[in-house]
Order: C-alpha cells, then sequence, then structure tokens
C-alpha cells in the first residue's frame, strides 16, 4: 500500500505523493494457473494447448519482462501511433447537472475511436516479436476488428476478421474501414450471429493455422493467459487516469464508472484502483430489453453476464455466463453490438465475486438517452456502449443515496466514439420516440443515412 | 475402466462412428445409430449436443444446430442411450460446460453418475486439457467410466505425459490439425502422432478427416489400433435431411457406409496387406 492508500478513508482528500503514486501498481493476480478465484483457465481443444503455452511464455518474457525492450516499443508506440495519453476532461454540464464532479476519460480520442487499440497494438506487436505471420481476430462491434486490421497493417501483418452476421449490417462504417485497412472480414451466419458466433469461428481457424498465426482476442476473456495479458495492455487507462485525477484534483476520484461487454475497457478503467479502497468501481452492463429470460426461447433479453448469469466454462474459460438449466449458452441482446455478449472476462467475475466491484445494468432505452444527453450537452458523441456507462451515471445521480454511490468525484471511460452507431442510434431513437433526442425523423425516413 | 470398450479393440481394428444425438429428430436418430451398429460398429461416439462446438467443423456444427432445434438436451440425451437397441459400446462426446452443470451442484459428478446409470462406457470432452480434467477424471474413477484424450499434431513434452497419466479407454489421435470434417486426403502427421504414443498402453483410434473404406485401410495399415469417423456419416444424415429422404432409405446408406469403413479397417489390419502409398 502507498502512503496515500493508507491515509484515504474515502472522504478526506489527500494531497498527492506524486513519486510514489506514479510507482502505484494493482494488486498482482495468481498467473501461475490463469486462475482468479474460481474463475478462469484454458478449456480449449488440444490443438489449441501448444499455442497457448507459447503465448504464455512470450507474455511473460515480453509483457511481464520487458525482454528485447517490447514494453517499451509497445508505449512509444502507443503514444506516437495511437496518440496516448488520452486527456482527463472535466464534463463541466454534466458537472453542473448532478451536482458533483465528472470527469472522463477520454479513449474515444485513442487512434481508431476507441480503447479496443491498446490491446489490439499490444498484441500484434507481440504476434511479431513471436515470429507470427498471420493475424486473425474476431469482432462484436467492429471496433476490435477495426483496431486490430490498423494495428495490423501499421505492423506490416496480414489479417482476417470474423464478424458475426446481424453485426455486420449494424456496425457498418467499421467494416469499410477494416476493408480499407487491408484486412479481410469474414462474415459468420451461424446463431444469431453476433460476437459469439464469430468468437467459436476464429478459434476454428485458430486451431488449423496455430503454427503461423496468433489469434487477437479482443477482450479480457478466452483461455488463460489472455484475460491477464488483455487486462495489462488496456490497464494503462487506469495507470493515466490514476496519475491524472491525482495531478487535475489532487486525489483519488470516488467513483469509477465502465461499461462491460467482455470487460476489457472494466478492467483497463479499473485495475489500477482495485487496490484503492476508497473508490468505488461500477461495471455497467447491457440490460436490453429486459432483465427476464426466455429460457425456451434460449434467448437472454440482454447481455448482463456479471448481474445475471452463473458460472459455467465458455470459450476458454470459466467464467459467469448467460446460460439456460442445460448449460447451453444463450443468445444475448444489446442495443450495442460490443456489450452484446453472453460471457464476461473470468478476472472481473471474480472482482464481482469478491465485492470489489459492482455490476449494474442499464437498459436499451436508458442508454440511447445518455447517449443523446451526452452529445448535446458535452459535444461528445459516445460509442453506444460507453452510453451506458453515462445512463447509469444519471440513473445513480438521481438516487437517494448518490452521495454513497458516487461520491463526490467520478470518472467515466468514454471508450469509444459513436460514429459507427449513427444508423443505429437514427433508427432506434425514431422506433421508441424518445423525447429527448434531437429531430432525426428526415433521417429515419430517407433509411438512416444509407 | 471399461471392459466393453477393452474388449472392443481386442479383436482386430476397431471402427468407432460418431453421430451426433437427436440428428435431425430423436426418433431418426435412434434408427441412424443402430444402423451403424448393426454396420459393424465396434464402438459408438454419440454427440451430446453443446451450443457453441468450438472443435468442431462446418458439419457437425450443422449437425448440432439441427439437434438442437429439435429439443435435444443432456436428460433426453440419457433417454436416448436408455432407447437405443446397439451391441456397440458408447462413448459420449460433448464439451464440459454441460457436464458441468449437470444436476443440483455444479461439478462433474452428477452427470457421470447418470452416464454409468444408462451404460454409457465413458467421455470425450474436446475442449477439456489433461490439465484441467481431474474433477471429471475422478467422478470417471469413482463410476468406472473411460475418459478418452484427443492428441493432437502439436501435443508434445509435459502435455503429453499429463495425457497419458489421464488417459483410458482409448487415445483419439487427431490425424491432423483443424476441426472436424471430411477430407479427400489422409494426413501424413499421423505416422508421426502414432510413433509418439507408440508405447502407450492403451490402444489407438484415429480420427479427423477420414472418408473413405480405403482411408480406413491405410490408416490401420501405418499402426492405428481404430478409426474414428464423424463427418462422412453425418453427411448423409445431412444429405437424407436435406432431400426429405426416407428414414430407413438414410439408414440403410448409413449401414452400408459403415461395412465400407469397418472393413477398410479389417483389410488395413490384415499383414498381407501391403500399405498403399499416399496420394499426392
Ligand atoms: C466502444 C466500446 N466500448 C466497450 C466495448 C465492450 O467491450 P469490452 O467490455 O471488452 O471493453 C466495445 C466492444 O466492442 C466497444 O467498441
Amino acid at each position: 500500500m502507498t502512503e496515500l492508500e493508507a491515509s484515504d478513508d474515502g472522504t478526506e482528500r489527500t494531497p498527492a505523493g506524486r513519486e510514489n503514486e506514479t510507482e502505484h501498481e494493482g494488486d498482482d493476480r495468481p498467473l501461475e494457473d490463469g486462475s482468479f478465484g474460481r474463475f478462469g483457465g484454458q478449456y480449449v481443444p488440444e490443438a489449441l494447448m501448444p499455442a497457448l503455452e507459447e503465448l504464455e511464455d512470450a507474455y511473460r518474457r515480453y509483457v511481464l519482462a520487458n525482454e528485447d525492450g517490447f514494453m517499451d516499443e509497445f508505449r512509444q508506440r502507443l503514444r506516437d501511433f495511437g496518440g496516448r495519453p488520452t486527456p482527463l476532461q472535466r464534463a463541466d454540464r454534466l458537472s453542473e447537472r448532478y451536482d458533483r464532479d465528472v470527469y472522463l476519460k477520454r479513449e474515444d480520442l485513442v487512434h481508431g475511436g476507441a480503447h479496443k487499440l491498446n490491446n489490439a497494438l499490444g498484441q500484434v506487436l507481440l504476434a511479431k516479436y513471436m515470429g507470427k505471420e498471420r493475424i486473425i481476430a474476431e469482432t462484436g462491434a467492429g471496433q476490435h476488428g477495426t483496431a486490430t486490421a490498423m494495428a495490423a497493417a501499421h505492423l506490416d501483418m496480414p489479417c482476417e476478421i470474423y464478424m458475426g452476421r446481424t453485426d455486420v449490417n449494424r456496425q457498418r462504417p467499421n467494416v469499410f474501414r477494416m476493408r480499407i485497412n487491408g484486412a479481410e472480414v469474414n462474415p459468420v451466419d451461424a446463431g444469431r450471429g453476433t460476437l459469439k458466433e464469430a468468437i467459436s469461428e476464429t478459434m476454428r481457424d485458430w486451431s488449423q493455422t496455430v503454427e503461423n498465426t496468433h489469434y487477437v482476442i479482443g477482450s479480457v476473456v478466452g483461455p488463460h493467459p489472455f484475460p491477464a495479458m488483455v487486462r495489462d495492455f488496456q490497464s494503462v487507462i487506469s495507470e493515466e487516469a490514476r496519475d491524472q485525477c491525482l495531478e487535475q484534483i489532487g486525489s483519488l476520484p470516488d467513483s469509477v464508472l465502465a461499461c462491460a461487454g467482455g470487460g476489457s475497457n472494466t478492467m483497463g478503467a479499473f485495475h489500477h484502483f482495485t487496490a484503492d479502497e476508497s473508490v468505488s468501481l461500477y461495471a455497467v452492463e447491457a440490460g436490453g430489453s429486459s432483465l427476464e429470460v426466455d429460457e425456451d426461447a434460449g434467448v437472454a433479453p440482454n447481455s448482463a453476464t456479471l448481474s445475471t448469469g452463473t458460472e459455467g466454462v465458455l470459450h476458454g474459460a470459466r467464467t459467469h455466463l448467460l446460460q439456460d438449466s442445460h448449460g447451453q449458452i444463450m443468445e444475448s441482446h444489446s442495443v450495442s453490438a460490443g456489450l452484446d455478449y453472453a460471457g464476461v472476462g473470468p478476472e472481473l467475475a471474480h472482482l464481482v465475486e469478491s465485492d470489489r466491484v459492482t455490476p449494474v445494468t442499464v437498459d436499451d432505452d436508458a442508454a440511447l438517452e445518455a447517449f443523446h444527453r451526452l452529445s448535446t450537452e458535452e459535444g461528445i458523441i459516445p460509442a453506444l456502449e460507453t452510453a451506458h456507462a453515462f445512463g447509469f451515471l444519471h440513473e445513480a445521480a438521481g438516487r437517494d443515496d448518490a452521495d454513497e454511490v458516487l461520491g463526490d468525484s467520478v470518472v467515466v471511460t468514454v471508450s469509444g466514439r459513436g460514429d459507427k452507431d449513427l444508423e443505429t442510434v437514427i433508427e432506434e431513437t425514431e422506433k421508441r420516440g424518445l423525447e429527448a433526442a434531437p429531430d432525426l425523423s428526415v433521417f429515419a425516413k430517407e433509411g438512416g443515412l444509407r | 475402466m471399461s471392459e466393453r470398450i477393452d474388449a472392443a479393440f481386442a479383436d482386430g481394428p476397431a471402427f468407432v462412428p460418431y453421430l451426433a444425438a437427436g440428428d435431425p429428430t430423436y426418433e431418426a436418430s435412434l434408427e441412424y445409430v443402430e444402423a451403424l451398429d448393426r454396420g459393424g460398429a465396434d464402438v459408438i461416439e454419440l454427440g451430446l449436443p453443446f451450443s457453441e462446438p468450438i472443435a468442431e467443423g462446418p458439419t457437425i456444427q450443422e449437425a448440432v444446430i439441427r439437434a438442437l432445434e429439435g429439443g435435444m438436451t443432456p436428460e433426453r440425451f440419457f433417454e436416448f442411450v436408455e432407447d437405443l437397441e446397439v451391441e456397440a459400446p458408447l462413448v459420449c462426446m460433448t464439451y464440459y460446460n454441460l457436464i458441468y452443470q449437470f444436476g443440483e451442484e455444479r461439478g462433474p459428478r452428477p452427470f457421470v453418475e447418470r452416464a454409468a446409470e444408462v451404460g454409457l462406457e465413458g467421455f470425450v470432452v474436446p475442449d477439456l486439457p489433461a490439465e484441467e480434467a481431474d474433477p471429471l477424471r475422478d467422478a470417471c474413477d469413482e463410476f468406472g467410466l473411460d475418459l478418452i484424450f484427443i492428441v493432437a499434431p502439436t501435443t508434445r513434452g509435459e502435455h503429453l505425459d499429463r495425457m497419458r497419466e489421464h488417459v483410458s479407454g482409448y487415445v483419439y489421435v487427431q490425424a491432423r490439425l483443424g476441426t472436424t470434417g471430411a477430407r479427400e486426403d489422409v494426413s501424413d502427421q499421423t505416422n508421426a502422432s502414432l510413433e509418439r504414443l507408440a508405447d502407450w498402453d492403451v490402444p489407438k483410434a484415429v480420427g479427423f478427416g477420414i472418408k473413405t473404406g480405403e482411408h480406413a485401410e491405410r490408416i490401420v495399415a501405418s499402426g492405428a489400433d481404430g478409426i474414428i469417423v464423424g463427418s462422412a456419416l453425418v453427411d448423409i444424415v445431412a444429405e437424407g435431411h436435406e432431400n426429405d429422404e426416407p428414414t430407413a432409405e438414410t439408414a440403410a446408406r448409413l449401414e452400408t457406409k459403415a461395412r465400407e469403413l469397418a472393413e477398410g479397417a479389417a483389410r488395413g489390419a490384415n499383414p498381407e496387406n501391403v500399405p498403399q502409398p499416399e496420394q499426392p
């Protein structure tokens, strides 16, 4: 523990001891067997085991031990290519509206428009260090695919992206961007055609091509070492945010809010705060249209895995899942493609179980309203994923116990910008007749922006 | 350990077919599995469908979807096994989450107990590597069932040793990298894999990509104790389904195919039979 944590009782602001603070690390995770409490593991077909062993070895050497200056090169590229560090911006009108200090960690300003580049750049670079010749990835919202395609183009690696058919249709701008960066985009027709199917398909490709191919998984999910490694690449978010808080506010924030699909934005935003007991951490999940489940139809009308899921094994890890009573994985739903996943990172499941992270949900309507609020009041068009975090801010700030829940200073990660979502937003805003939104009917009539 | 599986490998090479239980319907699937039995199956691998079959190729993935849409569940699967009238011992092939979720408390024991009750002899669980297998291994030991592991062309070292410790019944030798699916050629990765397992004291059954009697012959001639055939059989089921073929006709075609494969395997074991060189 640093001095500051030891003396910070959660109500008093302690001036920063800067030298110490930059040294701060989140608490160390057990890495030996890749487990986080009961969660994690390596539940994969035998053909993938050697690839995981090779990756674990590379992760230890290059990421954890900075062999051959890997981390130095990664940080330099994050800065020069990625545009880091991103600002921690005080949102003046939201602060006024909610009567507390609201700070935005601007991951939407990272190259490509989302936090996803942090991880994609790290993994593509690692693949290069490992001597791999080909990159594959899955994508939901298309943000991870876009980030991977950009990183692959930047580092001169051939790249193929798997994307569910539904997501291809609702995230077209990102499909174009991937193609323009030179990546192949392979639509996946199985199931409902969302992220879960894309992950399965990418694992299939990988099991035939492990010898020369690296699978850049897009979140803190999958078999060990992916959850730990992706978290490390994303933890630059909280590393910067923590330093920026101490520098700009002179103290730690009282709460950090981040949307959670697979959980990479969440883990990245939380990692360096987990040891700071005074900081409340909220993982905001997609409540979709309802938290009820139609088990017979095999559908969860939400993607709230941490809030409503149960323990099971999917895509290589033991974690929380949306599954029926037999253990079949259910189709999830969210208006935001990037949150639409039936699983969640095992470390996040563990942090929730050990009461360090609080899962909360925001439904489609509230997320859309929050999208418009941020756009009109702050001039920031957020990704629909991100809008969920602002939906929770809005809801919590209106509660009687708002001071307890949020505290005086709140950091929200703006995990990405909403350009990719405009068609969906226009369609859904019209469909729902949302009042807080500007009049978009003319676009809706013309068939979105098509 | 299952004596019936031991016996299946004891005299001559074993023909081990796979079908997804309940594909495309419960009733038809019963007839299909029984046709394989008549066609000479020595052990039958019955797939219990899981919604995310990451180790399967498109053929079996679609079979699994058909079976799930037909209402297959773990409990229905056990009923299916009870309803089957076959001589060959049955092995359940499924994914770990279904095994783990079955029954009141989580963990593999209730599933294994129920499997033993209906007369299953063992399990193949493609997403459960030896490293994660202790709880299932313990339950299998308790109820006398076999736990079969898949050895990939890439499996080596410590990892192979751990698998050797855990495996019983037979070892499933994956003929080539990738997912399941019938192929025109038979990989020569097989020979290398068989060599690595030469001193293991369980039978070695080779699978992934075997499609014809001639493949079966060649695989057995190169040292396999058995052949595992899935996609080539599932293809017949799929075709029958797509063409609205009467169940009996599809079953007859499966029986013929099974006989071709079983006879191919038998020919491969005949020492007079010189192995054919691999076609390029
Ligand atoms: C902008 C944005 N935020 C959040 C997410 C959710 O993913 P994760 O929970 O892994 O951060 C995505 C996923 O694509 C995204 O694009």
